[in-house]
């Protein structure tokens, strides 16, 4: 199994290059948190991404779009389509123009994505101090060791230290690159009331949106890991059947035996 | 091959040899063809496009005689409000004189049969028959006239002269209220 | 020189396309069971094999992937998100193409450094080689072309700096760069060309593949040993040998592959493609995939003129010699065949080459990690020593090596791998 050993090899010096190359991270490194998503058995737990949809939606939506999340996509975290559509409803977003050549606005179906809170840039800007509040559809990929960053985000806002120069309108974050984050801590105790009765505690919200966040960032992630036992498994076998009969058609060569000579 | 058979089968016999090499070989060829379904699924509609097969109409805005057309699925869908009078003209009609034998009745919701809702395609080649609009020529059956070939069809949508083989056919809708139709 | 087998397939049909096109002959006596092949070709040699696998699975991959993809700097970005989120199995063919990639260089690369350890550019292989560096350098443009397409930072400033290299070129570098972008910045037009180039490229790299096996028929393998095969006993068909053990190969190699895509899809990748293209904002530090860190580093060492020392007269500004070295460190491969003079193909039988191979092998690794980090503190001093090194390796090493060094007894034969008694 030599060749084994030499993918090994070749592997474990790529993924070390990999991250070796990625040393740079300015912000202080991010807390390190168990996750229900992490690992090859890694699932979404649905309560939690439930809280963090309401967390998104009550806290996170008044500045942040998701423009790769469309309503319709909350199926996938257990909600029945009644829901979705009335939740939907609850939102305006830009329908066609009418007969009299004038824009109209109609209530949001499933299909529509979750509207921006602002309608362009410059107003994002206008209303955050300058500062524009990244879209956070893909935050969790977009960031290194994201989950755990948005986390530590979240929960790391801290009185500046004494040698530190925090512009007025920012706040200070030894998570964020730089320490000085536009962000106002966003969550407080009790800031939302969660369905299910559980403690709305910062710690507790920022665990869930961040479980919800990784399911709008990557959607397929629980499909991705089922399949890829499947396919592993397959190819487990596939290889080790390649191996025996590797075996067997070469044993006359490994005994010596000259298997070219009797076809000149 | 020569080579390699004769040596093996001098060796174990032709079926051990067989059976390894046939396992091998064979769930090579399973995991082919199942690795190619997601090239040949992804050319399926993909989930943005599926979310998008229902459409609502509203129907108050639309008075009888008149018709509207709505796009569905990226092709024409024609909404009719019947006049009494071209509901009859539809029932008077003998199933013989047909070419695709239907009953108005089959192709309108019970309790609903001033609404005539077909899809604007002709089934002889897939144009957009006339006889929605205002002045548009409706053919010789008073429903709609398609300008590429020349077929006439009636006040039920159905086919009556020309080349087209079958009437208009009618998408499944559900009435979500007496002025709310969702269609898909 | 390998002599041609016509085929005389049992089959009707294929008899009759035999008779008018040997096609079947082709497939024959490069990969079938008249294909000679010398009989002791370790596990090192699977790996040609597995690159071309890859290049399969990066055309269909890629071929599919463009059915969904829109190539306009507004629409790429969401084109790539409804690929990963709503087109059926997109996710999957999407980080098999992504880390397809990765994994095609992986191959070639072993491949390459098989061949500089056992001497595979020796005649009469020079052409076979010098096929090869050309593969390699398609590649790289089209991987460094596909990874603009997604639109996401690291692809438009990676384009962005990668394309300005150009301008180095005296008098008509801006030009040139103008003209690779059409227009003042990489935008649009950019855009579409890539997409057009990284198209087209696998297609030609097919092509040159083709004549790559061609050339491998004629002038035969080379073998572990470096010596020639002298008699049939030597050799085995191809057909079925190699065949399954090419096949178990690929087994391995797939479980491995399919473990990145299923399990650590973005491992391999950045971050920051994650975030759309602003061409208003560049990202902390712009690094390229992990296969260009060594040339990259090589890039960003040369930080100095070559002039006339005291003056200001200078002849080649340092952004130039940069570019240059950057080119040459895969240029100098073509002429592998001539720099090194050493009689004995083989590193087995080398026993000061084994030494330096292992050198220039943590070499490349030292320039990958310098070429991802930031150029600041003691990196630019390494990058610098290991890029003199790597030039050293090729240009002074092996041209002296050869003709000093004191080389072990070769075997009588391949079948029969007794040393002859050392003179």
């Amino acid at each position: 199994m030599k060749l084994v050993k030499n993918i090994a090899i070749a592997l474990t010096a790529v993924a070390g290059l990999a991250s070796a190359s990625f040393g740079s991270a300015a912000g202080k490194h991010p807390m390190q948190m168990e996750w229900s998503f992490d690992g090859a058995f890694g699932q979404f737990d649905m309560q939690s991404a439930q809280r963090g949809w309401q967390v998104y939606k009550q806290v996170c939506s008044a500045c942040h779009s998701l423009k790769y999340f469309r309503f319709r996509n909350l199926t996938d975290l257990g909600y029945e389509e009644d829901m979705i559509k009335a939740w939907a409803a609850e939102y305006e977003v830009e329908g066609e123009v009418d007969d009299a050549g004038d824009e109209t606005m109609r209530a949001a179906r499933p299909e529509d994505a979750f509207p921006n809170p602002f309608p362009n840039e410059n107003a994002a800007r206008a209303s955050n101090g300058g500062a524009l509040p990244p879209d956070l559809s893909l935050i969790i990929k977009a960031r290194h060791d994201g989950a755990n960053y948005v986390y530590s985000l979240l929960n790391g806002y801290e009185d500046a230290p004494a040698d530190s120069h925090v512009p007025a309108g920012k706040h200070y974050n030894p998570y964020f690159k730089g320490g000085a984050i536009s962000m106002a801590p966003p969550l407080a105790e009790g800031i939302v009331d969660y369905e299910d009765g559980m403690a709305a505690t910062p710690e507790q919200m920022a665990k869930d949106v961040v479980t919800f966040l990784t399911y709008v960032a990557e959607p397929k992630l629980v499909v991705r890991h089922h399949m890829g036992l499947e396919v592993l498994m397959f190819l487990g076998i596939l290889t080790i059947i390649l191996y025996f009969s590797m075996k067997k058609i070469w044993k006359p060569v490994k005994a010596g035996r000259n298997v070219y000579e009797d076809k000149k | 091959m020569s080579t390699i058979n004769e040596t093996i089968e001098t060796e174990d016999g032709a079926t051990r040899r067989d059976l390894l090499h046939v396992a091998a070989a064979g769930m090579g060829a399973v995991g082919a063809v199942m690795a190619v379904w997601p090239f040949i699924d992804q050319m399926n509609p993909a989930a943005d496009t599926l979310a998008l097969a229902s459409v609502e109409v509203d129907l108050s805005a639309i008075g009888e005689g008149e018709a509207v057309v709505i796009k569905w699925r990226g092709k024409p869908v024609f909404v009719r409000h019947r006049t009494p009078a071209e509901i009859e003209a539809a029932r008077e009609v003998p199933l013989d004189a047909l070419v695709d034998k239907q009953t108005d009745a089959e192709r309108v919701h019970e309790g609903h049969a001033d609404w005539l809702v077909v899809m604007g395609v002709c089934t002889h080649l897939g144009c957009v028959p006339l006889g929605t609009k205002d002045g548009d020529d409706r053919g010789d059956f008073g429903g709609w006239f398609c300008p590429c070939h020349g077929s006439h069809y009636d006040t039920a949508g159905r086919i009556r002269k020309g080349p087209a083989p079958k009437n208009l056919e009618v998408p499944t809708y559900t009435f979500v209220t007496d002025t709310t139709l969702q269609i898909g | 020189m390998a002599e041609w087998n016509a085929a005389k397939p049992k089959n009707a049909v294929a008899a009759w396309v035999e008779e008018r096109l040997p096609i079947i002959s082709l497939v024959n006596n490069v990969v079938g069971s008249d294909t000679p092949t010398p009989r002791n070709l370790n596990y090192w040699w699977n790996f040609g094999s597995l690159a071309g696998l890859m290049l399969v699975v990066q055309i269909i991959s890629g071929v599919v992937l463009a059915m969904h993809y829109t190539p306009h700097t507004a629409l790429a970005f969401d084109s790539v998100e409804r690929i990963m989120r709503d087109v059926n199995y997109g996710w999957l063919i999407r980080y098999m193409h992504a880390n397809g990639a990765s994994f095609f260089f992986i191959a070639v690369y072993i491949h390459i450094f098989r061949g500089f350890y056992y001497g595979s550019y020796k005649a009469p292989r020079e052409v076979l080689w010098m096929l090869g560096v050309v593969i390699f350098l398609l590649m790289m443009a089209t991987a460094f072309m596909g990874y603009v397409l997604p639109w996401g930072q690291m692809s438009f400033w990676g384009a962005t700096v990668i394309t300005n290299l150009f301008s180095a070129i005296p008098v008509v570098g801006e030009s040139i760069v103008t003209l690779l972008w059409g227009g003042f910045s990489v935008d649009n037009p950019t855009l579409n060309r890539f997409f057009s180039l990284h198209y087209l490229l696998p297609f030609v790299i097919a092509g040159v593949v083709i004549l790559h096996l061609w050339a491998k028929k004629i002038s035969d393998s080379g073998n572990p040993l470096g010596i020639d095969v002298k008699s049939n006993a030597d050799q085995i068909p191809f057909h079925p040998f190699y065949t399954i053990k090419d096949a178990f190969g690929a087994g391995v190699f797939f479980f491995v592959f399919a473990a990145f895509i299923f399990y650590m899809p973005n491992m391999l990748g950045h971050p920051d493609n994650y975030i759309p293209a602003d061409p208003m904002v560049t990202p902390d530090s712009i690094v390229p995939e992990w296969y260009f860190l060594p040339y990259y580093a090589i890039l960003r060492s040369i930080t100095f003129d070559i002039g006339i020392p005291f003056t200001d007269i200078v002849f080649i500004p340092a952004k130039l010699l940069g570019v240059l070295a950057m080119f040459a460190s895969i240029l100098v491969w073509l002429f592998l065949p001539w720099l090194d003079t050493s009689k004995v193909r083989s590193g087995k039988f080398r026993p000061t080459f084994r030494w330096f191979y292992l050198f220039l092998v943590i070499d490349m690794f030292v320039l990958t990690i310098v070429g991802g980090k930031k150029p600041e503190g003691i990196w630019p001093m390494i990058g610098l020593i290991g890029t003199a090194y790597y030039f050293a390796h090729f240009l002074v090493i092996l041209p002296l090596l050869g003709k000093i060094e004191k080389t072990l007894p070769l075997p009588e034969s391949i079948a029969n791998p007794v040393v002859k008694a050392a003179e």
